[in-house]
């Protein structure tokens, strides 16, 4: 049942529990040897050259395209942008569709559950433009509060950005639902923030129906680097492009330049082809498993976490139900600060993520300045879960020495 | 590495001494009067701590801080409010620097005893990830003393 075995890195720490996988996956040995493979067998510059090598080089850059594509559900390969991940393709959106579209006393809808990267660039275009950025906040379990989000989309708004599932907490927020609410009340733009949704769930582009759709290759056990920005058609061809260079041209005059075609029109310079095949790798491996049993696999770990860390006195956990969470369990032990939890657990080689978690807006309305967060992947066992309940108990245990 | 050996260094690291501050902080307050006050943030993990300096003719006449962080930061802050309080600016520099020293590792200044009981958070320094914690307060008295200008 354990797929440690997969993960070289892993497999030579057999005493190490990564739960830091809502930060970055593990890579398993399939990836590693597709990106060697691809550097020594068929390494050039894609696009460029007339021989056979970069012939061979684009054909398998245009062949990972085609496999990412089909994995997350858009029929039309041509409308994925490679990016270097999420955070460069939300800010591709927000700078060339939201310069040209929004402008003053419009509407940006984000919510008080997202990471930066789908915060700050809205916050910064609405301050650019002169546009108002408002936020849908929150039930107390953690959940956005749907009646808040359907209250804020009027005829005013013109994005509606909200991640699929919560890096900080594991929520799974509903896609075709805010879809339908957006567009019932408003032709605002629907982007959605994939990164923790894509590795864990099956995400279908063309059935769930937003514009704009972002993800990151090295959460979904890819290399780093590598990521997609996945729109409409008819958006994407109306965008200026994002970056200007080679590639992303067709006719450069003295005076003016016309794009390029889809997607190229939003890749400027040298692709990262060989992270592309890497992803591509990672793609069939998650397909090897298939993304329900992923599913099943990390909610039936986080269900059990869930019930263990909450028979310890003092432990607050953050989120709504684990079933209706990701692999996400965040938490907070007492008085205990979650950077020395972090650290007494990193002791006894159990890898937590403790901070903010790049989501300061949704600590503010914790009311804590960090929390501990464990996050289980494909390679995680019952194990994992020991190693992190026994450090949990042992910080207690350091801490419970000194009186409150 | 072992599990043993960390394991030790963990205890190392939270002492009792360490705890004892990070649950009673010295110090720790507003100063109404204050010549400086620098706030200094750890992004890293939210810590945040202002430091509040009066400056005498020559020395620290009070310090005091707010804000709130780990154990380490808060426990820092706290002996570094008792160390450098009625110190010559000096005097105050060069346990700055020794301070630092020590939680990047230099063993003579663990054993340095001008820095008194701030020597429990030698143990940092096998800790890359928590020297940041460690200097939070002692990055904020920089910045006070920097005010003073000249």
């Amino acid at each position: 049942m354990t797929r440690r075995a997969d993960f070289p890195l892993l497999a030579a720490n057999p005493d190490l529990h990564y739960l830091d996988s809502a930060a970055t996956s593990q890579k398993p040995r399939v990836v590693l040897d597709a990106i060697t493979e691809f550097y020594e067998t068929s390494y050039a510059n894609p696009h460029r050259g007339a021989y056979a090598l970069s012939v061979a080089a684009t054909d398998r850059y245009d062949a990972a395209r085609r496999t990412v594509a089909r994995f997350v559900g858009i029929g039309d390969p041509d409308c994925l942008v490679f990016t270097r991940g999420t955070t460069e393709a939300l800010n591709l959106v927000s700078s060339s569709w939201g310069r040209a579209n929004v402008g003053k006393d419009d509407e940006i809808i984000v919510t008080a559950l997202e990471h930066h990267a789908n915060f700050v660039p809205w916050q910064q275009l609405a301050l650019e433009m002169g546009a108002r950025l408002r936020i849908c906040e929150l039930t107390p379990d953690g959940r956005l509060d749907l009646d808040c989000l359907s209250g804020l989309i009027t005829a005013k708004t013109r994005v509606v950005a909200i991640n699929h599932v919560s890096n900080a907490l594991g929520t799974i927020n509903p896609v075709a639902e805010i879809v339908r609410m957006t567009r019932e009340r408003s032709d605002a733009i629907v982007v959605r923030d994939g990164a923790q949704g894509v590795p864990h769930l099956r995400v279908s582009f063309d059935e769930l129906g937003p514009d704009f759709y972002a993800f990151s290759g090295h959460k979904m056990c890819g290399p780093m680097g590598i990521g997609a920005l996945l729109g409409k058609r008819e958006l994407l061809e109306a965008m200026r492009p994002y970056q200007m260079g080679g590639d992303m041209v067709e006719f450069v005059h003295d005076d003016r330049t016309t794009w390029n075609a889809l997607p190229h029109k939003f890749e400027a310079g040298t692709p990262n082809a060989a992270d592309a095949v890497g992803l591509a790798a990672a793609v069939d491996y998650l397909d090897s498993i298939g993304m329900d049993e992923v599913l099943r696999h990390e909610q039936s770990l986080v269900g059990e976490a869930n019930e263990r860390l909450s028979e310890i006195e003092d432990i607050t956990i953050y989120g709504p139900p684990p079933t209706e969470r990701s692999g996400v369990v965040s938490f907070t032990l007492g008085d205990v600060h979650p950077h020395d939890l972090a650290t007494i657990l990193d002791g006894d080689g159990v890898c937590i993520r403790a901070g903010n978690h790049c989501a300061q807006p949704l600590m503010r309305r914790l009311d804590v300045s960090a929390t501990a967060r464990a996050s289980f992947y494909v390679y995680n066992d019952r194990e994992d879960i020991d190693a992190l309940v026994d450090g949990v108990r042992k910080a207690k245990e350091i801490f419970g020495h000194a009186a409150v | 590495m072992p599990p043993s050996d960390q394991s030790a260094r963990i205890g190392a690291l939270y002492q009792e001494l360490i705890l004892d501050h990070y649950r009673k902080p010295r110090n720790k307050g507003e100063l109404p009067d204050a010549d400086a006050s620098i706030p200094m943030k750890n992004p890293l993990c939210g810590d945040e701590i202002t430091l509040h300096v009066r400056f005498g003719n020559d020395s620290i006449d009070d310090v005091m801080f707010s804000g709130r962080g780990c154990s380490i930061s808060q426990a820092s802050a706290s002996m570094m409010t008792q160390l450098v309080k009625g110190k010559a600016f000096d005097e105050v520099e060069t346990l700055r620097h020794r301070f630092r020293e020590m939680v990047m590792g230099n063993e003579a200044a663990a054993d340095d005893a001008s820095l008194g009981s701030l020597r429990a958070l030698s143990g940092v320094a096998r800790f890359p990830a928590r020297v940041k914690c460690a200097l939070l307060a002692w990055n904020a008295l920089e910045g006070a003393l920097e005010t003073r200008g000249g």
